[in-house]
């Protein structure tokens, strides 16, 4: 079974049927914008890297944060995202699995792989709304944001308050853990902590906050929840047009609109958008959950 | 599959019964490998103390299985490997320029943040 149609002026990225790459106007526009687009994300992640060490001492560890696992109790750190990440890939598998179904011109493949990678895009973006809910709510215990003032740590080193998140060793509420390690020599030993009068006079100068949001963070600095949103939600946002694309694809392919055209060139094109997406979600996961 | 480099362009991306099978083991042996740095990845992310190795050496591990599935996903999903070099090239060599780049910022500003952290403000 061979067919080969011809691409003519129109949709050759040439004027005169000489393609200088060997691809279709539409798959070199979509490669163009994907290489932007890379850029755009590269520009988060790497500003996110620079607050990260900017603030290293103070910084939550996203194993910390994102501990929740649907139906469970307790703490399972990295294992949604995990789960997560699993389905992304799966979903780019059976994407690719639809492309080499069009090579071959077998419509029903296209159909039953078109399918899967809309369901699990779905998947994918439910998950992220459910870890916003999640990091938005916050935990039943909060933390502290300590308010203007200074603490001496036992090196002699003075460090500012203001906007410090200070964490609760237990419910009781009676000690609060600072972000802060006492280093002496070569060993770093356990947090510092606040209680007694110190604590009392901590509380009435700063506030209690529950959750994240765009200044307040009660996992550690506001900037790692503003990254957070922004990149996850940034990603998301892709997530979830290309999952409008792979549907609007889907609808014609079921109508038979490319097996008219004699090629299923439109479904490498939202193919490679989609597996751009689990690409960035490479990264989003390493530079963002792992590290 | 493999388009001639001259001559008109032929939407040539058909292929036959027999090399849609060799593709489709390309692409599962693709997934258990793309599934299997995953898994090492979230392993050595939760374990990488009882391990005893340093974090320094886990950060490194993560970034370059970070760029190895990046190069499994582009070249294999993407198709990218079996492009024109043309196009390949006009995709690869921005990126490379880019990290280029960054690596330039990590090893100048990155001392330089050093010297903003401890500016008293």
């Amino acid at each position: 079974m061979s067919h080969t149609a011809v691409v003519d002026s129109k949709t050759a990225w040439a004027g005169d049927n000489n393609s200088p790459f060997g691809a279709g106007y539409g798959k070199l526009m979509m490669w163009f914008f994907l290489m932007s687009d890379a850029l755009s994300f590269t520009g988060f992640l790497a500003a996110y890297g620079f607050y990260r060490h900017s603030y290293s001492d103070i910084w939550p560890t996203a194993e910390n944060v994102f501990t929740h696992f649907p139906f469970m109790h307790g703490d399972h750190p990295l294992l949604y995202v995990a789960l997560m990440t699993f389905i992304l890939i799966m979903s780019s598998v059976t994407m690719v699995l639809a492309v080499e179904a069009g090579h071959r011109m077998d419509k029903k493949g296209v159909i039953k792989w078109m399918f899967w990678t809309v369901v699990g895009g779905l998947v994918f973006v439910g998950s992220q709304a459910w870890e916003w809910y999640h990091f938005i709510h916050g935990t039943e215990l909060g933390a502290l944001e300590l308010g203007i003032g200074t603490y001496t740590l036992p090196d002699g080193t003075i460090e500012q308050t203001q906007g410090i998140i200070g964490r609760w060793v237990d419910e009781s509420k009676q000690v609060l853990m600072l972000p802060w390690r006492e280093v002496a020599g070569d060993i770093t030993s356990d947090y510092l902590t606040l209680s007694g009068q110190e604590l009392t006079d901590a509380v009435a100068a700063g506030h209690e906050v529950y959750g994240a949001n765009l200044t307040h963070n009660e996992y550690g600095h506001p900037l790692f929840g503003d990254f957070f949103f922004f990149i996850t939600g940034f990603h998301g946002t892709h997530v979830f047009s290309g999952v409008v694309l792979n549907f609007i694809i889907f609808v014609n392919v079921i109508m038979g609109t490319y097996e008219k055209r004699g090629h299923y060139e439109m479904v490498e094109k939202v193919g490679l958008y989609w597996h751009f997406v689990d690409l960035v979600w490479v990264f989003v996961f390493t530079f963002f959950y792992l590290i | 599959m493999g388009h001639s480099e001259d001559g008109p362009y032929k939407y040539a991306a058909h292929h036959s019964e027999e090399e849609g099978k060799k593709t489709r083991r390309m692409i599962w042996n693709m997934f258990w490998v793309l599934l299997a740095i995953t898994t090492v990845e979230v392993l050595l992310g939760i374990f990488w103390k009882e391990i005893g190795v340093t974090w320094g050496f886990v950060k490194m591990t993560f970034i370059v299985m970070t760029i190895a599935k990046a190069y499994f996903i582009v070249a294999y999903y993407m198709h990218l490997k079996h492009e024109r070099s043309s196009l390949q090239n006009t995709i690869i060599i921005p990126y490379v320029l880019l990290a280029l780049y960054l690596l330039y910022h990590v090893f100048t500003e990155g001392l330089y943040d050093n010297y903003i952290q401890n500016y008293p403000w």
